[in-house]
């Protein structure tokens, strides 16, 4: 058994044992003693991590270029991957072929396990940079170089209309979908920051009109607005200068909760003494706002923050589902999910729903941890 | 009493105008302006305008005037009751709007009435049997609820409607309703087809409102006063039912004005995905074609009716708890 100091049994010498240890502990180890006893958001937290590997190797993981398009395997099915062959280990996935059906026109596949395409790990694959700097071929997973045949090809999730391979595109819309949303919550925090500090620091006649403004964007429904700001980029604009537009836009989602959490922050801290003791020493308002009162509710900000997350990235992929977001050829989970948007497409070919389930399961990890941060950012308060 | 209400009325007139220069400002959003906008239509139709005659135009509707006069000029159009004119649909901006808004309000509506009637009973229910099966179980559902955007669990039940039903769940009116003139059978045939967007659209609503109601109740059933109350002999259901929910209530008032942006929001995407006939897929296509009027009033409608809702929520609470007034703010 590990020693939880706070949920100890209260024998006396362990008792001083305790306070010993939470009496030095710094304010990062209280943190995180409080913060694992909360096993939700521990698993939460995992889950969140484990997203953002995938958006740091999003190519290494890829089994096929994700803009590789090829009008004759489009809407593929996706194909099982099987570790044994019979008894022995060997792993491949089942060859798929597909043939137009003579009475819908559609193009037909099915899945035969009977002709075997190996896989292996580590294979090579297209060529493209590692954290964008060591050029590499090497994939996570691919076909064996030595029974490659032309017509051989490996779709896990699946091919969407133009014959791109849906696993390579979610883990690469992954990428950007994820760090939209990082860049997204960075901004609306200057902007809570600043707004909440001079809010909550000075108070009076500027704390009122802040407020008064921070009530007014909370109260006009901000999905038309956005829509209609984004709707205005020109179309002839690069895909990187829409993604920092989108970032803009989806900052201004959140920053609201983020002002009026800091400003509560600073309205009770105000009076403590060590900011009275500071304001006596001479210190100037930068130093102590910077200086002595931020760094005492970092925790709170990453926690706010935290919760902010999921909704910037429900905010891009809302924006980009509609068509006014992200455009293709960019990929997120908002573009992505736009080939699903009518009843044939959900019925007739169900995998493009795919995109669904990652963004639904990192919104959920997402809330978890940041409550589970929220409840430990105050070790105190216990 | 009165100065609270002058004062929501007062920022609610300031929010309000706030949308209004929001609106105008996505207006004047794209380049070029609302008689490039004309002359191009006219040249798809084959009739050329010249220079002159389009600069007569512009001076016509003051658009060679400063921002700020336009704006006036707008603003006073919109007292009026003009809302301008629709190019994408050839049609003035009212007529284009005409009963979508009424739905879209009819939508928002009925959302808040489920959610209430959803989430209360839940609330209290959890609260009461609190890490019982049941108060886990919305716990979970709760959580999920928050955590699924509108337009993938509108996806979502349109999959499963299908795959399950073998329905298909879209519009808001049977065929032969669709055009008809509003009668008792075309309002039972609305509430029907509004079932499943209702649903949807309050999910998250339901999910934070139980989890408010449950938190609030939770504070006050360990209050000295139910202790006294359960001391003195009083049926449980009357106890609880009696005072604590009433307290733990108003929270639940005020978090409708908090809901309602979200809803509406919410309403909008939801109803692109269902093709459902609110102002939604209106303001999407007028925003693709860059049909600025159109996309600006909607935007001004759509804003200032949550404001006067939110508005409307704040009398509300001060109804149902008269201490908030009292509350300097």
């Amino acid at each position: 058994m590990e020693m939880n100091p706070i949920e100890q049994e209260r024998s006396p010498d362990i008792e001083d044992f305790v306070e010993d240890r939470i009496s030095v502990a710094s304010q990062r180890q209280l943190i995180w003693w409080r913060f694992k006893r909360h096993k939700v958001a521990l698993v939460a937290t995992a889950i969140v991590l484990a997203f953002y590997v995938i958006v740091v190797f999003a190519d290494f993981l890829s089994t096929s270029d994700p803009s590789d398009s090829e009008a004759f395997r489009g809407l593929m099915p996706p194909q099982t991957v099987k570790v044994f062959d019979g008894w022995k280990p060997g792993l491949h996935v089942c060859a798929i072929s597909g043939e137009r059906s003579k009475i819908t026109f559609q193009k037909e596949y099915t899945l035969d396990c009977t002709e075997k395409i190996p896989v292996r790990l580590f294979a090579r694959g297209y060529q493209y940079k590692l954290f964008g700097v060591i050029p590499t071929d090497r994939h996570l997973l691919g076909m064996s170089d030595d029974t490659l045949r032309p017509e051989d090809h490996i779709y896990l999730l699946g091919t969407d209309k133009q014959g791109r391979d849906m696993y390579s595109r979610l883990l690469h819309g992954t990428r950007i979908s994820l760090t939209i949303g990082l860049f997204g919550v960075g901004m609306s925090i200057v902007l809570g920051i600043v707004l909440g500090a001079i809010s909550g620091f000075y108070g009076g006649l500027i704390d009122n009109l802040i407020q008064r403004l921070v009530e007014i964007v909370r109260s006009i429904p901000s999905i038309p607005l956005y829509m209609g700001i984004a709707a205005a980029f020109p179309s002839d604009w690069s895909i990187l200068k829409i993604y920092f537009a989108i970032t803009i836009i989806i900052s201004l989602f959140a920053w609201t909760d983020l002002a009026r959490v800091i400003r509560g922050r600073f309205l009770t801290m105000r009076d403590e003494d060590f900011v009275t003791a500071a304001m006596l020493s001479g210190a100037s308002q930068r130093r102590i706002i910077f200086r002595h009162m931020l760094p005492s509710f970092y925790s709170h900000i990453i926690a706010a923050a935290s919760l902010a997350l999921p909704f910037m990235i429900i905010a891009e992929t809302t924006l980009s589902f509609l068509g006014l977001g992200l455009r293709p050829p960019a990929i997120s989970w908002g573009t992505l999910l736009q080939d699903a948007q009518n009843v044939q497409t959900i019925a007739l070919t169900p995998w493009l729903m795919i995109p669904a389930i990652p963004v639904i399961l990192i919104i959920l990890a997402l809330n978890f941890m940041g409550d589970g941060l929220r409840d430990a950012a105050d070790p105190y308060s216990n | 009493m009165l100065g609270y209400l002058t004062r929501r009325l007062f920022y609610a007139g300031l929010a309000i105008w706030a949308v209004t220069m929001i609106s105008f400002f996505i207006i004047n959003l794209p380049p070029g302006d609302y008689v490039t906008s004309y002359v191009a239509q006219l040249a798809i139709q084959g009739s050329i305008i010249q220079a002159d005659e389009a600069d007569n135009l512009r001076e016509f509707y003051g658009l060679d005037r400063p921002m700020y006069v336009q704006y006036a000029k707008w603003m006073n159009q919109i007292l009026h009751g003009n809302l301008g004119f629709s190019f994408e649909f050839g049609l003035p901006v009212n007529d284009v709007i005409g009963e979508r808004l009424l739905l879209t309000m009819i939508l928002a509506a009925g959302t808040i009435v489920f959610i209430w009637l959803v989430a209360i009973p839940i609330g209290i229910l959890s609260a009461v049997r609190q890490y019982s099966i049941w108060d886990h179980t919305f716990t979970f559902f709760g959580f999920v609820g928050l955590a699924v955007p509108d337009f993938l669990l509108a996806l979502v039940m349109m999959y499963f409607a299908f795959v399950m039903f073998d329905f298909s769940v879209g519009g808001l009116f049977s065929p032969e309703y669709v055009t008809a003139a509003w009668s008792f059978g075309r309002g039972v045939d609305l509430a029907q087809h509004m079932i499943i967007p209702i649903i949807i659209l309050g999910t998250a609503g339901t999910a934070s409102l139980i989890r408010i109601t449950r938190a609030n109740l939770l504070d006050e059933l360990r209050k000295p006063y139910v202790s006294t109350a359960r001391a003195k002999g009083l049926s449980e259901t009357r106890l609880i039912l009696k005072y604590p929910v009433r307290l733990a209530l108003n929270p639940a008032i005020s978090m409708t004005a908090y809901i309602l942006p979200f809803l509406v929001s919410g309403s909008i995407v939801v109803s692109v995905v269902l093709g459902l006939p609110t102002v939604g897929p209106i303001l999407l296509k007028a925003l693709v074609a860059q049909d600025m009027y159109l996309a600006g009033a909607i935007v001004f409608l759509i804003g200032s009716m949550t404001v006067v809702g939110t508005f409307l929520s704040d009398l509300l609470l001060v109804w149902a708890d008269p201490r908030v007034q009292f509350e300097g703010r």
